[in-house]
């Protein structure tokens, strides 16, 4: 699993901190989201994937492995 | 077009005007306080995307699912300056409030991102996880003081209406001592009933004050956001007052109204108040679902389409209003089953109470950590908390843009 974000679209609302905060941090200077992990262990793939859809500003993607 | 006139036409024929346009802000039941007003609930099953009537007469769509609900919202080509013609005002009072003095919160992007982002990192998660102590210790004093030698009292005048306030001046850096002027200046403006002028008056008062204020900072910088804003030296005075506004009313009302309206949503669930009382670890999740469950921005968000743009299977034309009811996307079977339920374990975070797309809630960590401490100390220090007067006497705030209660008398 590969996180992307977009500094650009993100409106600093937090909820990805509250749904998987071993893999997103807020920005000290402006709150704008930050990776700590861009390639989260597959116990975290739900966490990621509820980050990633309740994001408001669509600025989290999950790009899953290909299926062996 | 009258009501009269209205049901004379009939309904249209096109897509979303099979059903009577519906008349906003909709009615609610009395039987059912919690519940979304029955026209809008009847809209979620039968007619998703349908035509609305405003209280001045002018028609918008009104948009009441959660997945179309949440493509409005995140959709740039649907604005939220309140300044475009057309653009659908929910009250006389909410239309006077923006026309004079917009904020971020009716901007579009870059002018509302620049904005909000000299606020971001003020709101950001770990520093309201960080204000839990001092959230608590607010909390602990406003409780001995209301149960001191006594057995009843007003929950929202003692306890749901402080706690929010003097958390949000400590952070704006507003005196608290001020305020019984801003919160009865607030009340005007957010009353559905508050004439043009009302609005007018109590606009100017306040701002003026938030000038003031920010004046002052000038001369005698702290800490807080306000005296932050103005040293920055982006904003004039005029400016920082206008935002200061907006996070004083969005900072104390909402979360008040949440309290209240979460006491009572529990009293009257007794079960669930039971399993939140055994197990605490539940909060989180708890206020969480009171949030999806109450709604309390009932009214909708308003919005106006920039493009033509399909929704639900309808075409919203350029320069068309819409109206988003969060309440019945909250309620939306397809997203949350057994909905019209209050479940203290259900997994409710993908609720948009706090609205979605770029003009989310900037105080959702605020606001999430106030409610969990504010609603765990309570049914732990109270547990004989009951309500003091019958259901039926509740002096809901069907009156207002938040919803709400009046007063809360409870005893214990
Ligand atoms: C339970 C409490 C709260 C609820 C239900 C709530 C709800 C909302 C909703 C629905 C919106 C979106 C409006 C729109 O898109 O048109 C919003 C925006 C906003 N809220 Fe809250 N809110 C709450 C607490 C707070 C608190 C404590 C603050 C603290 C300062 C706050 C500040 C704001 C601001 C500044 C905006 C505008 C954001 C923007 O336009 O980018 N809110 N809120």
């Amino acid at each position: 699993m590969r996180v992307h974000i977009d500094q650009d679209k993100c409106c600093g609302a937090g909820s990805c901190v509250l749904s998987a905060p071993d893999v997103f941090d807020q920005r000290e200077e402006d709150g704008i989201v930050v990776l700590l992990n861009a390639e989260p262990p597959a116990e975290l793939r739900e966490a990621v994937q509820e980050a990633a859809a309740i994001c408001p500003a669509a600025a989290i993607s999950v790009e899953q492995p290909e299926r062996v | 077009m009258t009501t009269a006139e209205r049901i004379e036409a009939g309904p249209g024929t096109g897509p979303g005007e099979s059903l009577p346009p519906l008349d906003l802000p909709a009615a609610r039941t009395a039987g059912c306080p919690f519940d979304p007003a029955p026209g809008v609930e009847r809209a979620l099953r039968e007619e998703p995307v349908t035509r609305a009537t405003l209280w001045d007469g002018s028609s918008c769509w009104l948009v009441t699912r959660h997945q179309d609900v949440r493509e409005v919202l995140g959709d740039p080509r649907f604005s939220a300056d309140a300044t475009r013609p057309g653009f659908p005002f929910l009250s006389a009072g909410g239309r006077e409030l923006i026309a004079t003095k917009p904020t971020l919160l009716r901007m579009d992007d870059p002018e509302h991102a620049r904005l909000r982002r000299m606020l971001t990192a003020d709101f950001m998660v770990k520093k309201m996880e960080a204000m839990r102590p001092e959230v608590q210790r607010l909390t602990d004093e406003l409780l001995d003081r209301m149960t001191e030698g006594r057995t009843s009292a007003d929950l929202v005048a003692e306890f749901a209406l402080p706690l929010p306030s003097l958390v949000i001046c400590l952070l704006l850096g507003v005196p608290y001592e001020d305020h019984e002027f801003f919160q009865e200046r607030s009340s005007i403006l957010l009353s559905l009933r508050s004439t043009r002028e009302e609005v007018r008056a109590a606009q100017d008062e306040l701002l003026e004050y938030l000038v003031r204020l920010a004046e002052s900072k000038r001369q005698r910088p702290d800490d807080a956001i306000i005296s932050r804003l103005i040293s920055r030296g982006e904003l004039n005075s005029s400016e920082v007052a206008t935002m200061g506004r907006l996070l004083l009313i969005a900072g104390h009302e909402t979360t008040a109204n949440m309290t209240a309206l979460s006491t009572l949503a529990l009293l009257r669930n007794p079960d669930q108040l039971a399993r939140l009382r055994d197990d605490p670890s539940l909060i989180k999740g708890a206020v969480e679902e009171l949030l999806r469950y109450l709604t309390i921005v009932h009214n909708g968000l308003p919005r106006i389409a920039t493009k033509d743009v399909r929704v639900g299977g309808v075409t919203i034309r350029a320069g068309e209003g819409v109206v988003c009811t969060l309440n019945t996307a909250n309620r939306d079977e397809d997203t949350f089953p057994g909905a019209g339920g209050l479940d203290v374990g259900r997994d409710a975070r993908r609720h948009v109470a706090f609205g979605f797309g770029v003009h989310q809630c900037l105080g959702q960590p605020l606001a999430r950590v106030e409610l969990q401490i504010a609603l765990e100390t309570l049914l732990r220090r109270l547990p004989g908390l009951r309500l003091d007067i019958p259901f039926e006497d509740v002096p809901f705030r069907h009156d207002m843009g938040i919803y709400g209660v009046h007063a809360l008398p409870v005893a214990w």
